[in-house]
């Protein structure tokens, strides 16, 4: 596959499983604020999704729609990392899964809006902005319960520890990775991992919380390898254009 | 209570004064603001929930988009609304425990069940329909608060009706199957969403007050009646059927004529024996006990901070 096709099906695709993720919570947040919230966070992720979609489907110039690309592929064809397919979990989870890849997007966007391919940069500098915001709302709430109550602080440290390890696949560049690096349209990997640990570091010293390395690495997302939870989320996602065929809604 | 003050009262509003939070007022007018005003925020709140089950079923990304936008606006309203009624002393907190007790009301119509995706949609285009019709008159009612709370809400609204009924046409215009399924949950919110307005106007306890007050413009059959002339039409071009045998155009007054509304299923469905009561209350009341360590981390963080900075100031 072209390189610029896989990164954007990539970055869609993250964004796409993530939006999804962050919809559930609407109607079930803690605060009717937080439901304001989480749709709009999930808003801004579909609509990358979207145009991270459209490109791919253009370059590929098989014909495939956005919604053909997000609707009619099986989980072994979504290349998304797998921090993002993790469940929802509790609040303090799902803002953890936030931070930890709205840090990463941030940074990447941020570099990818400046670098050499056009298009992603421009889908780029629009999701950079989104993602910085989502990293701040995030990483205040991170704070906030790492350094709010016992429970709250217990519940954020177990949400990083159960999330911790998905967090390296973030950097384990493929080939792909490595071409859009030296093409100047990713920053490499050492760069953003030390630039994402710097903003985290940071919000995790004020939250009070450690990072418990214990060597597990989980990955494979980008060649399409993922946990079990994907082609949950995709079945209840796909149901109605997978059930009508051809159908236009 | 002072008989002058109430004359002045009585006058002011009677010549389209508006009323503002610091102005003295009658307590039963308080406390009919309070019902109504709460009774609407509930019914935003808890009306998130059938639109909100096929978030994560969207058909295609447009339409997630445009469907997590109407929800987000929903809680939008809810939350201008609770604001609104706050600045008529009372407390979120109290309004938020009327809810989950089930002392407060909201709209019966969301104790309907989202069985398809076009029940979703229609949503959108009758109940949102059904909604503006109401609450256009309540853009001038005499509480300033709640009056400039309704211009807003109200162009939301509008859009949200006009993406239901494009919504609709999609189906109506699309396969044989989503018409079945957009005639499907016409068959469905056809009767409960024109139940929506009430009682009608000779059982309807609270309207004769309502209007002196300018709270309410236009009686409960009369905004039916509106309403019901528009979804008509809006069905014809959709190529939908109104589940009514009996429904006629009257030539004289030009008005669509409906069978009778079945008045014993709008009360059962108010005192909690709709389809869908239970689940709603119960998934309101998990998201609040869910989130309670949540809420109390953010108020012990806060207070912390609080403490800190006074420390530092002394």
């Amino acid at each position: 596959m072209d390189a610029v096709i896989a990164t954007a099906l990539r970055f869609g695709d993250n964004a796409m499983v993530l939006g999804q993720r962050l919809g559930r919570w609407v109607s079930r947040s803690p605060t009717i604020e937080l439901d304001v919230g989480f749709a709009n966070q999930a808003l801004d992720l579909i609509g990358q999704a979207n145009l991270f979609y459209e490109l791919a489907g253009r370059l590929e110039g098989k014909g495939r729609s956005a919604d053909d690309l997000a609707f009619l592929r099986g989980a072994d064809e979504y290349y998304n990392v797998q921090l993002v397919e993790q469940p929802n979990g509790d609040f303090a989870q799902t803002v953890m899964r936030q931070v930890l890849y709205a840090a990463y997007a941030d940074i990447v966007f941020d570099f990818m809006a400046k670098g050499s391919n056009d298009d992603l940069a421009a889908i780029a500098a629009k999701g950079q902005k989104e993602m910085a915001y989502h990293f701040r709302h995030a990483g205040e709430w991170v704070i906030r319960l790492g350094d709010g109550t016992e429970e709250s602080h217990a519940r954020s440290q177990k949400a990083l520890d159960f999330l911790w390890p998905w967090s390296h696949e973030l950097f384990a560049y493929d080939a792909v990775d490595e071409k859009m690096v030296r093409q100047d349209v990713l920053p490499d990997a050492e760069t953003i991992k030390k630039q994402w640990m710097e903003s985290l570091g940071e919000v995790f010293e004020r939250a009070g919380l450690i990072i418990n390395e214990d060597g597990w690495q989980p990955g494979g997302g980008r060649e399409g390898v993922h946990s079990e939870h994907l082609s949950y989320l995709l079945t209840e996602m796909q149901v109605l254009p997978r059930t009508y065929p051809g159908t236009q809604w | 209570m002072d008989s002058k003050q109430l004359e002045a009262f009585d006058s002011h509003v009677a010549g389209e004064g508006k009323v503002e939070p610091k102005d003295w007022m009658p307590d039963n007018y308080r406390q009919t603001l309070i019902r109504q005003i709460s009774q609407h925020a509930h019914s935003e709140i808890i009306g998130m929930q059938p639109e909100g089950n096929w978030i994560s079923r969207a058909p295609s990304l447009r339409r997630k988009m445009i469907l997590l936008a109407k929800v987000q606006d929903e809680a939008g309203h809810g939350l201008y609304l609770y604001s609104a009624a706050e600045t008529l002393g009372v407390s979120r907190g109290e309004m938020d425990q009327a809810l989950l007790s089930g002392k407060a009301k909201y709209s019966s119509i969301f104790n309907y069940p989202t069985l398809t995706w076009a029940d979703a949609v229609a949503i959108g285009w009758l109940v949102d329909g059904a909604a503006i019709t109401n609450q256009i008159p309540l853009c001038r009612c005499s509480y300033g608060p709640y009056a400039r709370a309704m211009v807003r809400v109200c162009k939301e609204e509008a859009f949200h009706q006009r993406q239901g009924f494009e919504g609709m046409m999609a189906l109506a215009k699309g396969t044989s199957e989503q018409k079945a399924m957009a005639q499907g949950a016409l068959d469905r919110w056809w009767w409960p969403s024109i139940a929506m307005f009430g009682p009608p106007d000779d059982d309807s306890p609270h309207s004769a007050q309502s209007m002196a007050w300018k709270i309410k413009r236009f009686s409960n059959d009369e905004l039916r009646q509106k309403f019901i002339d528009m979804a008509v039409i809006q069905a014809q071009a959709l190529g939908l059927e109104i589940p009514d045998p009996d429904l006629k155009l009257n030539e004289e007054t030009g008005h669509w004529q409906t069978g009778p509304i079945d008045w014993d299923e709008f009360w059962a469905v108010v005192k909690g024996k709709g389809p869908c009561n239970r689940q709603r209350m119960t998934h309101r009341r998990k998201a609040h006990d869910e989130g309670a360590w949540v809420r109390e981390a953010a108020m012990a963080f806060a207070n912390k901070q609080q403490q800190k900075s006074e420390k530092a100031a002394a």
